[in-house]
């Protein structure tokens, strides 16, 4: 069973939507239905599963509809047509129809947030806010529970300040700590370090890549940006003008955009993150070997020895030169 | 040439009277049990203030202006003040009106925040409620004042009448402010996490809006005090009780004693709840 499924989600923002979706439904764009009938196209049939311990990406231009697809998972946006499921212990309850108090469980015990603003309470003190989901469920244990992610964030001793005084990074760190403190198995993250300077928001990916190998939660994770989608994702999947285009392991999508769209995404990004030794393969031998998955950063320094020969297990792929890498960069 | 529009005369006064009537025949249980309630408010703060020895009062006071701000200056202030007001023998006049103040500051926060909370969460309530609250604060006072007599008789309940539907618009007005103003992002997280709307409300709606609701009470206490005047003229007991002689007589004198004290007593409140953070 999956975490998270998304089954042919509409979403429109406006008074009428009835009147929208047949156009979306002929494919027409955001721009043709706001023209015709008002109602801006939020998404429209998305369908896309997440395994649970899964960490998928949802990647786009802003306006793209990241955010609102995201936000379907919790019921912040209201979805006028298909559904969207969410598991709880063995059932799946699907967030568009159930009723306010199952959605409330559900927001309590089961799915936590972490925003790109933060969202923190800028008149408690940070343990007040890590505590915050705790409090509104009514969670006895809350004192130690809070201190536990206050450590797993690195925050400790920090609890009785108020968040006003810290960076926008340890705010950040706020944020995490408040949505793993429910123990939620499925966070939804939307470009949680994007307002953050470029060095705090590499270590802090870095950090949830950590705390997610420790946590194993089910995570998606909405960005911008495709290095940081490649790097955190295990699944990426590219929306524009409110639909999923394409929808795949950041390889697949690297080496087979399947559009234009998405090989714009591709040709703009930082390609050492994702490319491995049998993407940069020229015929020939070379002197040492090395296995076809090594990651292309770990292949640079070697080849100032001379050509490697690219192998897979004991099968010959072809081989690996300063040349084949620039070529491929370039290309 | 005006013959045409003035020949006949649209009914406003008839009409309110008629209405003022209809109130009066029909909600005398209503406005007796008020003011049995505003009567009994007004008796117990106005006991707590002259029960004790004047000294006292000052004393208290003096340590809460501490406890509010950790310094020095504005305590000493108070207190200077107030022996002031000993001096001149104003003592029971300002406790009067320092009741009535107190008892329109429960009365409009009492019902002030509530009424702005539900605007804030219902704009259609608030669309209805804005011109009312406009026509409370420009109606000239000494307008409702009649009615005020009519169904209050004399006193300090009409006197305090008066002033809460001069004053109550203010914390109205800013409890919406606040509330309305609370960022959506914190909404947002709120409903992220699974807030019912009552935890929404006590913990992050209204800690949100506690600077505009803090404002809406210090508002409230000023507006309290320029109304003291005209509540004496109702009846009301304090300062503007010998403002109204003074009128009366053409007692310069008299007059500018009282009026000074009032002064007196407004710059008091007014430094004592400027609290900068
Ligand atoms: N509450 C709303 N009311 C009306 N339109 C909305 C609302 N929320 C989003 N939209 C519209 O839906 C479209 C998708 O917005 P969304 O916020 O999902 O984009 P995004 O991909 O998250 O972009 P960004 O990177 O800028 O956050 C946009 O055209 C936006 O204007
Ligand atoms: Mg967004």
């Amino acid at each position: 069973m999956s975490a998270v499924t998304f089954d042919n989600v509409s979403i429109m923002f406006g008074d009428a939507p009835e009147k929208a979706l047949p156009l979306a439904d002929q494919g027409q764009s955001r721009a043709e239905i706001q023209q015709a009938t008002d109602q801006v196209l939020g998404v429209h049939d998305a369908s896309l599963e997440v395994e649970e311990g899964e960490t998928l990406v949802l990647m786009g231009l802003s306006g793209s509809g990241k955010s609102t697809l995201l936000r379907a998972v919790n019921g912040l946006n209201p979805v006028v047509r298909g559904r969207v499921l969410v598991k709880d212990g063995e059932e799946q309850v699907d967030v568009t129809a159930c009723s306010a108090t199952r959605l409330r469980k559900l927001r309590q015990n089961r799915v936590a947030m972490v925003f790109q603003q933060f969202g923190l309470l800028p008149w408690r003190t940070v343990s007040e806010n890590v505590g915050f989901g705790l409090e509104l469920a009514g969670a006895e244990d809350r004192r130690e529970r809070v201190a536990r992610q206050l450590n797993l964030v690195g925050l400790d001793g920090w609890g009785e300040r108020k968040v006003g005084e810290l960076s926008g990074g340890m705010q950040q760190r706020v944020g995490l700590a408040r949505a793993f403190a429910t123990d939620a198995p499925i966070l939804l993250m939307d470009e949680p370090f994007s307002a953050l300077d470029p060095l705090i928001r590499t270590r802090l990916q870095d950090e949830l890549i950590q705390l997610q190998d420790e946590l194993k939660r089910t995570i998606i994770f909405v960005s911008h940006d495709l290095d940081e989608a490649f790097k955190i994702g295990a699944r990426i999947a590219i929306m524009e003008g409110g639909r999923i285009v394409q929808c795949g392991t950041p390889r697949e999508i690297f080496s087979n955009p399947a559009s234009d769209y998405v090989a714009d995404f591709v040709a703009n990004m930082n390609p050492l993150g994702v490319l491995t030794a049998r993407d940069v393969l020229e015929p020939g031998e070379g002197e040492r070997s090395i296995a076809a998955e090594t990651p292309i950063r770990e292949v640079m320094p070697l080849l100032r020895e001379g050509p490697l020969s690219v192998m897979e297990g004991d099968h010959h792929l072809g081989r690996v030169t300063a040349q084949s890498v620039v070529e491929r960069l370039s290309a | 040439m005006l013959d045409w529009l003035t020949e006949y005369k649209l009914p406003v006064g008839d009409v309110a009277e008629a209405v003022f009537d209809w109130l009066q025949a029909n909600g005398g249980w209503f406005f007796d049990g008020l003011a049995l309630a505003m009567e009994w408010l007004i008796d117990w703060i106005l006991f707590l203030f002259q029960a004790p020895h004047p000294f006292i009062v000052v004393a208290i006071l003096t340590a809460a202006t501490w406890a509010l701000h950790r310094n020095w200056q504005v305590p000493a202030l108070v207190a200077a003040g107030f022996l002031f007001v000993l001096n001149q023998g104003y003592w029971e006049e300002t406790s009067e009106s320092l009741t009535l103040v107190l008892s329109a500051c429960v009365v409009c926060m009492g019902v002030g925040v509530p009424i702005g909370i539900a605007a804030a969460h219902r704009p259609a309530l608030y669309r209805w409620l804005r011109p009312v609250l406009d026509l409370m604060q420009t109606l000239p006072t000494f307008v409702y004042l009649i009615p005020a007599i009519v169904f209050f008789g004399i006193g300090m309940v009409p006197g305090l009448i008066a002033t809460v539907i001069f004053v109550v618009p203010a914390p109205i007005r800013l409890t919406h402010l606040g509330i309305s103003s609370t960022p959506t992002s914190l909404i947002e997280a709120a409903d992220a996490f699974g807030a019912t709307p009552s935890q929404k409300l006590w913990k992050v709606e209204l800690p949100s809006a506690l600077p505009q609701i803090m404002a809406g009470l210090n508002q409230t206490i000023m507006l309290s005090l320029s109304m003291v005047v005209i509540a004496a003229l109702v009846g009301a007991d304090g300062l503007g009780v010998p403002v109204v002689r003074a009128l009366n007589r053409v007692d310069t004198g008299l007059g500018f004693e009282a009026g000074l004290i009032i002064v007196v007593v407004a710059i008091l409140l007014d430094r004592a709840l400027r609290i900068d953070k």
